[in-house]
């Protein structure tokens, strides 16, 4: 008889299989790991996962999930894109578009060759950075194991957006997928993201915004509603840039979004805002951590969350003001809309200020309908089922009011409007 | 056309009776007014009577064409034909005008059995409905009466009744907030709604909309009862002498 076999930690039992590969992101994967394994997974008792039950995101295996049979029109579907499919985390060539384009370059993290240099000065290097003050080992996981990913290289202005398309059709993926995005001084992408991932599907997306470049992003997370998600943004701004990210939630059982900014060059802005519509057995997770390290930069965090049947929001979003961010102007709120008495909304909104001539405001509410407009609605002939459905739209409206283009806006309100038609028919 | 019998209201949240027994007949084509001092309960009669949640009914009845109106959902009383203009029209950010309109008036078409009106021909008839209104492209654009005027927004009302084209319409407090101007443009788009089968009661403290909406009949409502009924005289005679006359003698 030999000796005992040490009992297998959660984190080993999670890592057991995956593998580092060779090549240019060796190294940072090879740290990535090390981070992990000093942080280790996260649980309940981590202040950041209070909320927020991390269990089946860290368990060894996945929880199943059905495949939902898609059946709406594709959104997105009328633009002019170039579009990339991932099925449950694996690239589909035959299903996406020739990669060319002009004015950027995509490789994938796959396999793209050694001499990619850009990406291997940013690979996991956003992603570290966030690590602090708050601790994000699930991102640290996706740094270091990955599978696949899209390396876009923004050097000007691209004729249409970037739409990448995941769908899910296996019940028990676990898909791992890393997106570096580097945009160069005056460079433009829009950036598109919808369908269902995976069973389980880990994400994170590193996005380098040089002096005056543009960053728009607009995602959409559907009907899968067993997927279990745990996504991460990592962003840092230049001079005069601007970041917009807008993400439209409906149903998931457990999603959580982590968008982490970073203002580093002056007069830069970000925004980053969320509609989400959440039933029954929904728990839904927006945590913001947004840092002012310059001067003259505007941040906006915007998040509206309709709940109902039992369905959880939580809002964790903060606001960091360094000592020299002189002149900032930041602007969070976050709202809930409960439709029933057994939905909840737990917030935690945070501001840690340490200039002195600044500018920010906050506010988190949760409240029921507006009876008043409910009954207006109704009076004009509108059953209460889809006057509650218009309110919802309208309550929704702030936040889907910051999508940067109205084609986009049009896109996500016409989802969200059939969305809401099918749930109530 | 509509019909209340000995009307009894209470607030619901608390022991307040607020209409007293209320008898009150419109006949298709007519217009009735109601007049009366603040906190008789004008307005308490047009919630009830539109289904407004926060009041029970303890005694008797009222109907549309015969059907029973206080068994109804708010929803299914406009459907049948009844329309309130608010006095207080709500502001919906997010939702534009153009759209609650249209899902306003297929949803009545809906419920009626009727087929939904084509987009096409539903931009047409607002068009041209709202050009007689005054209404430009950008109020039916704009979020449901966001960044209205008060003259705004009633306009607006009048213009969800002319594309409702509803049997039976009440206008609560239309002229309160009202310039003469507007007051006018308002009265107008009622008047151009008087046809032989659409009944009117306008509710309003004031004798003046009554210069532009020419009565029929005028109620005199106290303290929840209707105490007196007559022409477009009464009207004239509350403008002249104000309320207290009138109360003094019938009491």
């Amino acid at each position: 008889m030999g000796a005992p076999l040490a009992k297998e930690t959660p984190l080993e039992a999670l890592t057991a299989g995956k593998t580092i590969p060779a090549g240019w992101s060796n190294a940072a994967r090879t740290d990535a790991a090390k981070r992990l394994a000093q942080m280790g997974l996260p649980t309940r008792r981590d202040e950041y996962w209070k909320y927020t039950r991390p269990d089946t995101l860290t368990q060894a295996t996945p929880m199943s999930a059905a495949v939902f049979k898609n059946d709406e029109a594709p959104l997105f579907g009328a633009m002019d894109r170039l579009k990339i499919v991932f099925v449950d985390g694996v690239f589909d060539a035959e299903a996406s578009d020739d990669l060319a384009l002009e004015g950027l370059s995509i490789e994938r993290l796959a396999t793209a060759d050694s001499d990619l240099h850009w990406a291997r000065d940013l690979y996991g290097v956003l992603e570290a950075n966030g690590q602090t003050p708050v601790e994000r080992p699930l991102a640290a996981l996706n740094s270091a194991y990955a599978t696949d990913g899209l390396l876009i290289h923004v050097t000007g202005k691209p004729s249409k957006p970037i739409s990448i398309i995941y769908t899910h059709n296996s019940e028990t993926s676990d898909a791992i997928l890393h997106h570096l995005i580097k945009l160069d001084k005056g460079a433009e992408l829009t950036l598109l993201e919808n369908g269902p991932a995976a069973a389980r599907f880990n994400k994170v997306m590193e996005v380098e915004v040089a002096d005056d470049a543009n960053f728009h992003h607009v995602r959409a997370q559907g009907r899968d509603h067993e997927r279990r998600a745990a996504t991460h943004i990592f962003a840092r701004l230049g001079n005069g840039s601007e970041f917009r990210s807008f993400t439209l939630t409906v149903n998931g059982m457990l999603t959580r979004n982590e968008c982490i900014i970073e203002l580093t060059g002056d007069n830069a802005s970000a925004t980053v805002a969320g509609a989400c519509v959440g039933d029954g057995d929904f728990h839904h997770d927006d945590t913001i951590f947004v840092t002012h390290d310059a001067v003259n930069c505007e941040s906006r965090q915007v998040f509206k969350k309709v709940l109902r049947n039992g369905a959880t929001g939580v809002f964790q979003g903060k606001i960091l003001v360094k000592k020299d961010a002189q002149k900032t102007d930041g602007y969070q709120i976050s709202q809930a809309l409960l439709l029933d008495e057994d939905s909840q909304f737990l917030a935690k909104p945070e501001l840690e200020i340490y200039a002195d001539d600044v500018a920010c405001s906050h506010g988190s509410t949760s409240g029921a309908i507006d009876e008043e407009a409910l009954f207006y609605l109704r009076a004009r002939g509108i059953t209460k089922a889809e006057a509650t459905d218009l309110l919802t739209l309208s309550f929704l409206a702030e936040a889907v009011e910051e999508i940067g283009t109205e084609v986009l806006r049009d896109e996500i309100n016409a989802r969200l409007g059939s969305w809401l038609e099918r749930r109530s028919s | 056309m509509l019909s209340i019998k000995n009307l009894h209201v209470k607030l619901e949240e608390e022991d307040k009776q607020i209409l007293k027994g209320v008898d009150l007949k419109v006949e298709a084509g007519k217009v009735h007014a109601i007049m009366g001092p603040n906190g008789s309960g004008k307005s308490t009669l047009s919630y009830v009577l539109s289904g407004k949640g926060g009041y029970e009914v303890t005694e008797g009845s009222a109907t549309l064409e015969g059907n029973d109106l206080l068994g109804m959902e708010p929803e299914e009383r406009a459907a049948a034909g009844l329309f309130l203009a608010f006095q207080y029209p709500v502001e919906i950010p997010g939702v534009g005008n153009m759209t609650f309109l249209r899902t306003a008036v297929n949803a009545q078409r809906k419920a009626r059995g009727e087929d939904e009106m084509s987009a096409a021909e539903f931009l047409k008839v607002i068009r041209a409905k709202a050009k007689d209104l005054k209404i430009d492209a950008d109020m039916l654009k704009r979020p449901v009466n966001m960044g209205f005027s008060g003259g705004e927004k009633k306009r607006n009302e009048i213009l969800q009744m002319a594309m409702l084209e509803p049997k039976m319409c009440i206008l609560d407090e239309t002229d309160s907030g009202l310039d003469v101007d507007a007051m006018k443009l308002v009265a107008e788009g009622v008047n151009a709604l008087r046809t032989e089968g659409r009944g009117f009661l306008v509710i309003t403290h004031y004798q003046r909309l009554l210069d532009h909406i020419k009565p029929d009949v005028v109620h005199i409502m106290a303290d929840g009862r209707i105490v007196k009924t007559g022409g477009p005289d009464l009207a004239l005679e509350v403008e002249n002498n104000g309320y207290a006359d009138i109360l003094a003698e019938v009491a």
